[in-house]
């Protein structure tokens, strides 16, 4: 048995891998980041449009500071997250983009004076302040009050990427690719590293560390059609799950993005939305301000997929031989502007769909329709990234449930939160490491690995022919789509739990055709699949549980978001590794320490709550205090400590300076 | 959408020709297998490859993340050419027939897989490829301004996926496994156009102002002409070699 040691252990070497990675290793950590695939190619490349950060630069942001970020998260997690880490993550928010510029991340620039912009369809003049100039510029995003993403043209995760995975390579940070953890290696509810199979050459090894943090991404590969990345099978997620110990939060917390074009199912960013693009219907209208007269377009994504969804369903579908879909008309933004702000848009409908955007008219339009694109829910981990029931397990990025989105993820939220949570969760991983000893004697680590060598063994000698782990795999797929999509009820689910049980157990049945252990396929997806389906079915039970509709959940026999019943966090244990089902339990969210009680979002359906006597309770208890330190003379950031205390590491905390206001 | 479905009816026939090679496995022999598939409207090698695999070989290694040209994941030659197979649709081969081999000039690993991580991982330790700046700014006060015009500069020479196919279109690196290619170059270029990057001329002479950097490049431009990414690769490299070359 080889046993490889080291400080500090993170897998997944996407940008919340690498952000935390670096954190450790320039605290002094010997640290080692284990991947797939060469971090440079990880799926935090294909973020497109941008990342939030209330820097308010440019003149349709101005105002814009950490409560207004604050607020839109909240609201668009539908009162879901946990409001102390919404805090944690916009006030750092600033900070991040500010040191990725330090790294390299070339963001757009402000240019001063006039500028035409797309607003509602219309070509409007707004003028940049002189002294703005060369500050980082922002673009619109749905579910925000104002311009506040921070973009690299329509290529923003590509740059940031390679901003931090150059640090990395600078601090010579040992990383690792065609690595994949297997499992977690844990004694007494302590996690000391994990067991990894070298895709290459199939050989099995140890990996022992005072701490190790999961970000390996989202599990959107549980899905057949999605926008995620081939490498997205949420097997890091369930290593965790396998645990028993360490739990999944809000496993049905499932986003599925408006613009995927159609059949690739390859994202189109939000930017175009954003930007000024629109969608149209069959007959080339513009339908969404018929449904969201307010925010239009540009409404949280969880309500626009909703809306496409059932405009399509009042027969105003485009035909296609795949299904019904939609248009994205962005040709009313210009050549100019997509050739320089939306240019992988265009070479993604070009290569792809034969169609260039930037034709005038219908013969530009992108067809699209909303499918599965980011998991809310994760790993649980507290505030400071930490498991609370697995000591010494971290997990950060899309993997974790830490819970910055609840129920639904703002655009330019997710990247954002790969590298803000890399640096808080980094920083408090890094103290852990630093604290603690590998304590584990090397028995216990030899039956953790002799477990997975055993698994493995019995895969090969599995008879071939009696079940098929590609098939299993699209079953699991179709069963998501249609099951566990964006319209769901009560006995579709019953259904869709029952069918992936059973898959789980036939998956246990599954050969393969060639016996090598090295570069074979069919082996990774033999051992993948259950472990997919684990998490598939942790989705589907938990989506079944929740008799009511929050953000992106949506129940079409409990259409209210029902927070007298539902305020609640789901969390899913696996402890009996040969069962079919999950333990499913939940914590409460408590509305008397919520800065910002339930309410109406603004956007959405309205009257549709079943509100909690708490909420009103608390908001006026908001009320009185806020009335009262304002009078005091007190400021924000007194006043918001008051609601709602917060932590941070580092430096974290201080105030961020901004354009015309200094740190007011 | 009216040329999807006029193929959806069809269904060619489409013939893989494939490299098939374990360069571990002593009794490999490279040699061409070849498959049949129907082809599916908007089939792409990404589609293509995944069913054969699926379906007929479930030993045939090749390398997809992103599936949408973003990661630089899939390069490999398809019918000569060092392409990006997940941009690669089926449609435009008219005869149908289809000829891969792995991307020259990087490690193979087995059948079209081969180790461009750490073929660009070296290169990047080569070139220092990350921000060098005595003093590192406070993250809590207003960055510094940057004129747009050169951000974008910037930004044009960042977008750069390390696919390498401009190294497997590139004669010179074929005979010199030490050369930098115009990826690495390009990459020089990029942190010598970033106000943040504070090297001058004679740094980057110190890391490519030799045979197996900015001198070793003959010129041909193929790497340009292959580029997924179109950046202005001919325009860097004569650039650089100006640069560098009135540094010797």
């Amino acid at each position: 048995m080889k046993i490889n040691y080291c400080d500090a252990l993170v897998v997944g070497g996407g940008l919340a891998g690498l952000r935390v990675a670096v954190a450790a290793q320039e605290k002094g950590l010997s640290t080692t980041v284990l991947s797939l695939v060469p971090p440079k190619r990880s799926h935090s490349a294909a973020a497109q449009g941008g990342m939030q950060a209330s820097l308010a630069n440019g003149v349709m942001g101005y105002g814009d500071n950490e409560d207004v970020h604050f607020a839109d998260t909240v609201k668009g997690s539908d009162w879901g997250c946990d409001q102390e880490v919404v805090r944690m993550f916009v006030t750092t928010a600033p900070k991040a983009i500010r040191e990725l510029t330090n790294w390299g991340v070339p963001w757009t620039r402000i240019d001063r004076g006039p500028r035409e912009v797309v607003i509602n369809t219309e070509r409007t003049t707004i003028v940049e302040d002189d002294a703005a100039h060369g500050l980082i510029n922002a673009r619109d995003f749905g579910g925000t009050k104002k311009w506040r993403t921070c973009y690299t043209a329509d290529a923003t995760g590509h740059t940031m990427l390679y901003g931090v995975a150059n640090r990395a390579i600078r601090d010579r940070v040992d990383i690792r690719d065609r690595k994949e953890m297997l499992s977690l290696i844990h004694k007494d509810s302590r996690c000391y590293g994990a067991v990894v199979r070298d895709l290459v050459t199939g050989e099995i090894e140890a990996y022992l560390a005072k701490g190790t943090c999961i970000a390996t991404g989202g599990w959107g590969r549980i899905y057949r059609t999605t926008t995620n990345a081939v490498i997205c099978e949420g097997t890091g997620q369930a290593a965790a799950l396998e645990t028993g110990i360490a739990a999944l939060g809000n496993p049905e917390a499932i986003q599925f993005h408006p613009t995927p074009i159609v059949p690739s199912g390859i994202l189109l960013t939000e930017g175009c939305r954003g930007d000024g693009g629109v969608l149209r219907d069959v007959d080339g209208h513009r339908f969404m301000p018929d449904y969201e007269p307010e925010k239009k377009d540009l409404a949280s994504r969880d309500v626009v997929s909703r809306r496409m969804m059932q405009h399509i369903r009042a027969g105003k579908g485009v035909p296609s031989p795949f299904g019904d879909h939609l248009w994205l008309d962005i040709s009313i933004l210009g050549r100019e502007h997509i050739e320089k702000n939306l240019r992988d848009v265009q070479e993604i409908s070009k290569v792809f769909n034969g169609i260039d955007p930037a034709d005038e008219g219908p013969a530009g339009w992108m067809p699209v329709r909303p499918a599965q694109h980011y998991s809310m829910g994760g790993i649980r981990v507290k505030p400071t990234g930490e498991s609370p029931t697995l000591f010494g397990l971290f997990a950060c990025g899309e993997a974790a449930c830490w819970d910055l989105h609840g129920f639904n993820r703002l655009g330019g939220n997710s990247v954002a939160e790969t590298v803000v949570s890399g640096m808080i969760v980094g920083s408090y991983f890094a103290d852990y490491c630093k604290s603690h000893e590998i304590d584990i004697d090397t028995g216990t680590v030899e039956k953790f690995v002799a477990a997975q060598e055993e698994y493995i063994t019995e895969i090969l000698s599995r008879p071939v022919g009696v079940e098929n782990i590609f098939a299993i795999k699209k079953e699991m797929q179709t069963i998501m789509d249609e099951k566990v999509g964006i319209f769901r009820n009560g006995e579709t689910l019953y259904h869709a739990v029952e069918e992936l049980r059973e898959l789980l157990r036939r998956s246990r049945l599954a050969g393969v055709r060639v016996k090598s252990l090295r570069l074979n396929r069919e082996l990774e997806e033999a051992y993948r699949v259950p472990r997919m389906l684990k998490i598939a079915i942790s989705v589907a039970y938990a989506a079944m549980l929740r008799t009511e509709s929050r953000g992106a959940h949506y129940r079409e026999d409990h259409p209210n978001r029902d927070d007298l019943h539902w305020l609640k966090r789901t969390l899913v244990r696996w402890p009996d590794p040969e069962s079919t089902l999950p333990h499913i339990g939940s914590e409460t969210l408590d509305i008397m320490k919520m800065e910002m009680p339930p309410a109406f979002r603004g956007y959405g359906r309205k009257g549709m709550i079943s509100e909690h006597p708490l909420s009103a309770r608390r908001q006026k208890e908001v009320d009185e205090i806020r009335s009262r330190m304002e009078a005091e003379g007190k400021d924000r950031f007194e006043i918001q400590d008051a609601l709602m205390h917060f932590d941070l590491p580092e430096n974290y905390k201080d105030k961020n300076e901004r354009f015309g206001v200094g740190y007011e | 959408m009216s040329d999807m479905k006029n193929t959806m009816r069809k269904g060619r026939i489409l013939t893989f020709e494939i490299l098939r090679y374990d360069p571990s496995d002593l009794e490999s022999k490279p040699h061409f297998e070849t498959f049949h598939i129907e082809e599916t409207p908007g089939m792409t090698l990404f589609i293509a490859l995944n069913i054969i695999r699926e379906e007929h070989d479930p030993d045939l290694s090749f390398d997809f993340v992103c599936r949408a040209g973003i990661c630089g994941s899939c390069g490999m030659m398809i019918n000569g050419k060092p392409l990006l197979a997940c941009r690669t649709l089926t449609k435009d081969y008219e005869d149908g027939v289809i000829r891969l081999m792995p991307l020259p000039a990087f490690e193979l690993l087995k059948d079209l897989s081969v180790n461009t991580g750490k073929w660009m991982q070296s290169m990047s330790e080569r070139v220092e490829s990350w921000i060098h700046s005595a003093e590192e700014r406070d993250i809590t006060i207003l960055e510094k301004p940057v004129e747009p015009e050169v951000a974008s500069d910037t930004f044009e020479l960042d977008r750069c996926i390390e696919c390498g196919i401009c190294v497997a279109s590139c004669a010179t690196a074929l005979m010199r496994p030490d050369f930098i290619g115009a990826v690495g170059v390009n990459r020089i270029a990029r942190f010598s156009v970033d106000p943040a990057d504070e090297r001058g001329d004679e740094e980057f002479f110190e890391l490519i102002g030799n045979d197996s950097g900015i001198f070793g490049c003959m010129t041909l431009l193929a790497c340009e002409d292959h580029c997924p990414k179109n950046l202005p690769l001919q325009e860097k490299l004569a650039y650089m070699r100006r640069k560098m070359a009135s540094m010797g």
